[in-house]
């Protein structure tokens, strides 16, 4: 069996991946992980050194090791207590050595460096107590300068094998980059890799920009610049970094708050005009500029649903922040956020199942998810200031900015996953808001 | 008299042209505008100059202060932008931005729709008392452009803002 992917992403160079033949034996019972419940012990696994003794083989190890942990889900066990040592990739697997360990599941791999430039990554998933591959063995080809997507491409392969759930780390996060004092912040519209590597920064210091969207394929950002000198959505290609204004606004309308409908072929945004902002859809093929929202209230922070149906969206039409969803060609909507305090900021899950969501009450704010009906609604966070989720493309993880207070109160993104655990901080070279997690890119 | 001369200074051109770029920059200086440091203290443009923006920004008083999640006009904002008003109405040759702000206990978006609401609010209570439309335009900042950054309500009240930035000689 051969599968081939195509790679859309920063390098124009081809990754392929293939599958390599099976070694061991094939048994029952495979390794499995439910998310859903919420782990609480993490699945121990073990992870030799990938073969091939250059730095990319030892870096390699060691960005699979840090998505799995990063997870919550997965535990490493020390190489140094490792039994059995592997110097070879085809070697059989000595299981009784993995088993005396407690390891579950075993990951081995090499990494060949080719004359052209490319390297190739191959690893294999062992389920150590049912003495067997999980899956076929795979290899990445693709330039070394891409080592950390391909290493990402093998964590993602070993999580969705053990889970069932499609993985998160060969992802990017586009996010705003923060400078300076509270009341003179510089901010810059940057892009990173879901893990706060390879950081690039998109536009410079002179503009206040706000609040990144993915498109849907990631190639395109939407976000809220200044540049014109009044707050106005701009569209950028993310390979190019042109960018341009979405649409002519007359003086002194502010467009904000935009997002892609999941065809990518419109957005839709918040409008103000006269100091009441509704939301608009705007066709980017012609234009085309449609009214969904007519209350005298805030109507903001749309979002769609995955099958481009419905849009949740924020209202204070009675009085406070509330949540309501109404059909993709507009209309009233109907509440689905009940409870004392202020719901802004929904955001469908890329699953369709739930809704991430900023909870503010007693001075303290909170990221909550809900069913798309408002049933279920449970908090993740709670802080001084915790707000704007966006969903990793599993649906399984969610990203915030969280901005500490006083004087020398300075925002970061922070992940957490839908049960609640696993908070962390998002390794950001400086302080950073306003994550927008975009697509898988494999 | 003073309106000629006012077209005419280098020094106060080049002050409005600074004050100007610092808007497009994001508005360090925009609130306030010219500022307390923007012309000298005394004399002509100072403070004690009633057609001078430092006299409007001080004297006249440059902004409004609103309550949590509100954007109504206090008695004591409608008393300031009245002043503002007539301010407007005998120095014709100046425009106003009306930049709206709010504190940050609030999403970054909403901020921003609330900071436009805010703004045009003291936009209509300025055409109100008749000043024309055409010399005025509002720009919402949000959360974005703290002037007090302690995280208390004493900070945040003097967050919830909006500042009328007056230049000179340029169309709205």
């Amino acid at each position: 069996m051969l599968t081939r992917r195509n790679f859309i992403g920063s390098s124009s160079l081809l990754l392929a991946s293939t599958a390599l033949p099976h070694i061991g034996l094939a048994q029952d019972g495979p390794l499995r992980l439910e998310i859903t419940e919420g782990v609480i012990e993490p699945l121990p696994f073990a992870l030799p050194n990938f073969i091939g003794g250059s730095d990319a083989a030892a870096d390699i190890t060691r960005v699979i090791a840090a998505d799995l942990r990063g997870t919550g889900l997965f535990r490493q066990i020390p190489q140094d207590a490792y039994i059995s040592q592997v110097t070879s990739f085809n070697a059989e697997v000595s299981y009784p050595d993995w088993q005396a360990i407690n390891a579950q599941a075993l990951i081995t791999g090499e990494v060949e460096e080719r004359g052209d430039g490319n390297i190739a990554v191959r690893f294999r998933l062992f389920d150590v107590f049912s003495q067997a591959p999980l899956g076929e063995g795979l290899q990445f080809v693709g330039p070394a300068d891409s080592w950390r997507r391909m290493a990402h491409n093998v964590a993602d392969q070993v999580y969705s094998r053990i889970t069932g759930e499609t993985g998160y780390f060969d992802t990017r996060v586009a996010f705003i980059h923060e400078e300076g004092p509270k009341n003179a912040r510089l901010k810059r519209l940057a892009i990173m890799d879901y893990d706060g590597a390879n950081v690039q920064y998109l536009t410079d210091s002179r503009s206040l920009v706000l609040a990144p969207r993915f498109s849907p394929e990631g190639d395109r950002l939407l976000y809220t610049s200044y540049e014109s000198g009044f707050p106005q959505v701009y569209i950028m290609d993310v390979a190019s970094v042109q960018r341009r204004p979405l649409e002519a606004i007359p003086g002194g309308n502010m467009t904000f708050s935009p997002r892609f409908t999941p065809s990518g072929q419109t957005v839709v945004l918040s409008l103000e005009q006269g100091g009441n902002s509704d939301i608009y859809g705007v066709d980017l093929a012609t234009g085309t500029r449609s009214q969904l929202t007519g209350s005298p209230a805030i109507e903001t922070a749309p979002s769609f649903s995955p099958d481009g149906s419905q849009i949740v969206f924020e209202s204070d039409r009675t009085g406070g922040q509330q949540i309501y969803v109404m059909p993709a060609g507009g209309g009233e909507g109907r509440r689905i956020s009940t409870g004392a305090g202020r719901y802004g900021t929904p955001v469908w899950s890329p699953r369709g199942d739930y809704i991430a969501f900023t909870y503010q009450a007693d001075g303290r704010f909170h990221i909550g998810v809900m069913r798309t009906d408002g049933s279920e609604q449970r908090l993740l966070t709670s802080s001084f200031l915790d707000e704007g989720p966006t969903w990793a493309p599993n649906g399984r993880v969610i990203m915030f900015t969280r901005e500490t207070p006083g004087d020398d109160g300075a925002p970061a993104v922070y992940s957490v996953d839908i049960s609640g655990r696993n908070l962390q901080r998002v390794a950001t070279p400086g302080m950073a808001s306003d994550p927008a997690w975009g697509p898988l890119q494999s | 008299m003073m309106t000629t001369f006012f077209r005419k200074a280098p020094v106060v051109l080049l002050v409005s042209t600074l004050a100007l770029a610092a808007c497009s920059q994001g508005g360090f200086r925009g609130d306030g505008g010219f500022g307390a440091d923007g012309a000298g203290a005394a004399g002509a443009g100072g403070v004690s100059d009633p057609t001078s923006p430092a006299y409007f920004n001080q004297v006249v008083g440059d902004r409004v202060l609103f309550a949590v999640d509100q954007s109504t006009l206090s008695p004591e904002a409608q008393t300031i932008l009245a002043g503002q008003a007539d301010w407007m109405i005998a120095n014709p040759e100046f425009t106003a931005l009306i930049e709206g702000h709010a504190d940050e206990q609030g999403t970054r978006e909403y901020n921003l729709a609330l900071g436009a609401r805010r703004a045009a609010a003291v936009q209509e209570y300025l055409i109100s008392r008749g000043v024309p439309g055409t010399r005025l335009r509002t720009i919402s900042y949000g959360k974005e452009r703290p002037i007090e950054i302690c995280s208390t309500e004493a900070c945040y009240s003097q967050n919830r803002r909006s500042v009328t930035v007056i230049s000179a000689g340029l169309g709205a």
